[in-house]
């Protein structure tokens, strides 16, 4: 295969422009948030005893997992040589770290004590796994920092054998990365709806998903500022191939988690409370997750004549995210929500709402904080794409 | 402020008297208050402690702990509660903790602490209720100890759960993995804070088994109440000492421990659950 040519950002419209005020506008709101919530403690979100994590870690995980899936591109190009992705594969690394920095970005902010960051990064006890998480998303962010020097200097860029050693790192890295981020929750031994080992592939069926969709959806963008078509019609069909098995997938582990709840009698609770009797948390389940997220984008693909269409593909990647979203309001607040199950079989009542589901109203700075996340990675990418040749120049 | 180790007494992080940790240095209590408050509490403890000491009724006879001693690996202090003995409607424990550690109800059910609570417990298909205070179980393998990703959630050498209010960042990870509900995050900030139970807005807390208490050869301000004023429903003591009074019962009595099926060796026996 030719070699492959890359380029910067520079004829686009001005509503490129008008997309990164657009995220400053909201990273700015969100810094407002952070410091309001910091400032006035976390009374000010929608947090309480029984919901300790909010709309923030809705945001912030699905940032993190994405980011993993987003280097995908990359480790297809140089660990499964398929030389067809290549093209895309800088793209893929420089959302990779956008991504995983949004998603940090919130979680830090949303800490109780934010100030003691210093603390969370000098202090550890190895027995956490989110300490070891610490580790992993800062070694991610080293390892594809490196990965994208391989594939960008003039020199580096000549071994093929350093872009491939330092991609199979990258590939093992980000593997480990969203097992560690997956098994925050599946480790969680308390709570009925987490305590799964299928957590963590589960997250990283979901992380190929949205990684993908999110290159997708910049492309996309990419073409309708520069009127450039960097989607060749074989990567669209590819794309387009892939995004469905990574949706079926993600489908087929949350059945699989479900069903395995639900013949064990134990869980009948928990999985009555998530699929039937949740009020919103059942509705985001079954029309976000499910419908809107997942069934929805999946016709659209497979629509015999449109579903091969750009804008089927664009369109279906939007609700795959949209989906995701809804996927970790679910795991996270619906996780929450049910009431810990101190005397199985019996029922609890207390001054501090135990034996009762949970209820929870996100607050507008909450959802600004996990908006900007959202926001610092686009913009971060924005900037990214026009200062430095991160995108391929289309095919002749 | 300077380098000097600070006097850590109320931390309860077992380091000793003093410990180089630097204060949470929030909420309002700045040094000179601080050192006003110590100094009044432990007026206050030295005039009152032996009294309270022989006042209070089921409990072992600790012998304290020095300031600059070590905590005693070989204890493991533990609490044994009948609820056979607890009356439905009586809170004396809940607000014994709430008068020495400081927390209360500031309107806010959703994010108020609770550092210890009264469950009503019912049988769904007979009707038949108990009650129970609850509060940290002090876990020999407590969850939250494990997740804690800076180990500011601590296990004591002598079985109390503690957090290290200088090393908690507020991620609220123990609070998802505590499976009683033991824990709280503050939401607001606060004030009139008890020298001896520090706590910091944006960090979690939760029952210390009134470390402080214990420390001085006193046993938890729950207990007191509870024999004082109410059932005397609840035994403090030495779980590994046999020849302490909680030792004996929990050998020679049929005792329960909640969710004992999840393998975290909790330090609170129940009775008639």
């Amino acid at each position: 295969m030719a070699r492959v040519a890359y380029q910067t950002l520079d004829d686009h419209g001005p509503g490129y422009w008008g997309l990164l005020m657009l995220n400053a506008l909201i990273l700015l709101a969100g810094l407002g948030a952070a410091y309001v919530m910091e400032h006035r403690g976390h009374i000010v979100t929608g947090m309480t005893n029984q919901i300790v994590w909010g709309t923030p870690h809705v945001f912030a995980v699905f940032l993190i997992v994405a980011a993993s899936g987003a280097l995908n591109i990359a480790s297809v190009a140089s660990v499964f040589d398929r030389p067809q992705y290549k093209p895309y594969a800088r793209l893929s690394g420089l959302l990779a770290i956008a991504l995983l920095v949004g998603g940090l970005s919130v979680l830090v902010l949303d800490l109780g004590r934010p100030d003691r960051l210093i603390v969370a990064m000098t202090t550890f006890n190895f027995k956490s796994i989110f300490a070891w998480n610490i580790f992993l998303y800062t070694g991610f962010l080293a390892v594809v920092a490196a990965y994208l020097f391989a594939m960008m200097d003039r020199r580096a860029s000549r071994s093929a054998a350093l872009g491939k050693a330092i991609g199979w790192i990258a590939f093992v890295w980000r593997l480990v990365l969203t097992t560690g981020t997956g098994s925050i929750f599946g480790w969680l031994v308390a709570r009925e709806a987490y305590d799964a080992a299928i957590m963590a592939p589960l997250f990283i069926a979901a992380s190929l998903l949205w990684g993908l969709a999110f290159v997708v959806l910049v492309l996309a963008v990419v073409r309708w500022q520069s009127g450039q078509e960097l989607l060749t019609d074989e990567m669209l069909r590819r794309f387009r191939g892939l995004l469905a098995v990574f949706a079926l997938a993600v489908l087929y582990f949350t059945a699989v988690h479900h069903l395995t709840n639900l013949y064990a009698s134990e869980h009948w609770g928990v999985e009555r409370f998530l699929l039937l009797e949740g009020g919103p948390y059942t509705a985001m389940f079954w029309v976000g997750q499910i419908g809107v997220g997942s069934v929805l984008p999946l016709a659209i693909l497979a629509a015999p004549a449109s579903g091969r269409s750009r804008a089927a593909v664009t369109a279906a990647s939007l609700l795959f995210l949209i989906g995701g979203l809804a996927q970790m309001y679910v795991v996270i607040i619906a996780g929450q929500a049910y009431p810990l199950n101190l005397f199985p079989g019996m029922e609890v009542t207390s001054s501090f709402h135990d034996g009762q589901v949970a209820s929870y109203r996100p607050s507008l700075p909450e959802v600004l904080l996990g908006l900007s996340g959202l926001s610092l990675a686009m913009l971060l990418a924005g900037v990214a794409v026009k200062v430095l040749p991160f995108l391929p120049r289309p095919a002749q | 402020m300077s380098g000097e180790p600070q006097d850590c007494a109320g931390c309860g992080c077992g380091i000793g008297g003093t410990c180089a940790r630097s204060p949470a240095g929030d909420d309002g209590l700045d040094e000179p208050r601080r050192a006003f408050l110590r100094g009044a509490a432990a007026t206050a403890v030295t005039t009152l402690a032996a009294g309270v000491t022989l006042y209070s009724f089921g409990a072992e006879p600790a012998a304290g702990r020095g300031p600059d001693e070590k905590v005693n690996p070989k204890v493991r202090w533990g609490l044994l509660i009948d609820a056979g003995k607890c009356g439905d409607g009586c809170t004396a424990c809940v607000t014994a903790c709430q008068t020495e550690n400081g927390w209360r109800d500031t309107g806010h059910p959703e994010t108020d602490a609770q550092w210890i609570r009264k469950l009503t417990v019912k049988n769904p298909r007979n009707g038949a209720t108990f009650s129970l205070p609850m509060m940290c179980q002090h876990c020999a393998d407590a969850p939250c100890v494990d997740v804690c990703p800076t180990g500011a959630s601590f296990k004591r050498a002598d079985g109390i759960v503690l957090v290290d209010k200088h090393t908690c960042i507020g991620c609220r990870y123990c609070m998802m993995a505590c499976p009683y509900k033991a824990r709280s995050f503050i939401h607001e900030p606060l004030a009139d804070q008890k020298p001896h139970a520090p706590r910091g807005k944006g960090t979690v807390e939760s029952c210390t088994l009134c470390v402080h208490r214990v420390d001085d050869g006193r046993i938890p301000a729950c207990v007191e109440a509870c024999n004082d004023t109410a059932g005397k429903a609840m035994l403090f003591g030495d779980l590994n000492d046999p020849s302490s009074e909680i030792a004996k019962r929990v050998a020679n009595y049929r005792t329960t421990r909640i969710r004992s099926d999840l393998g975290t060796d909790p330090g609170v026996y129940y009775r008639n659950i």
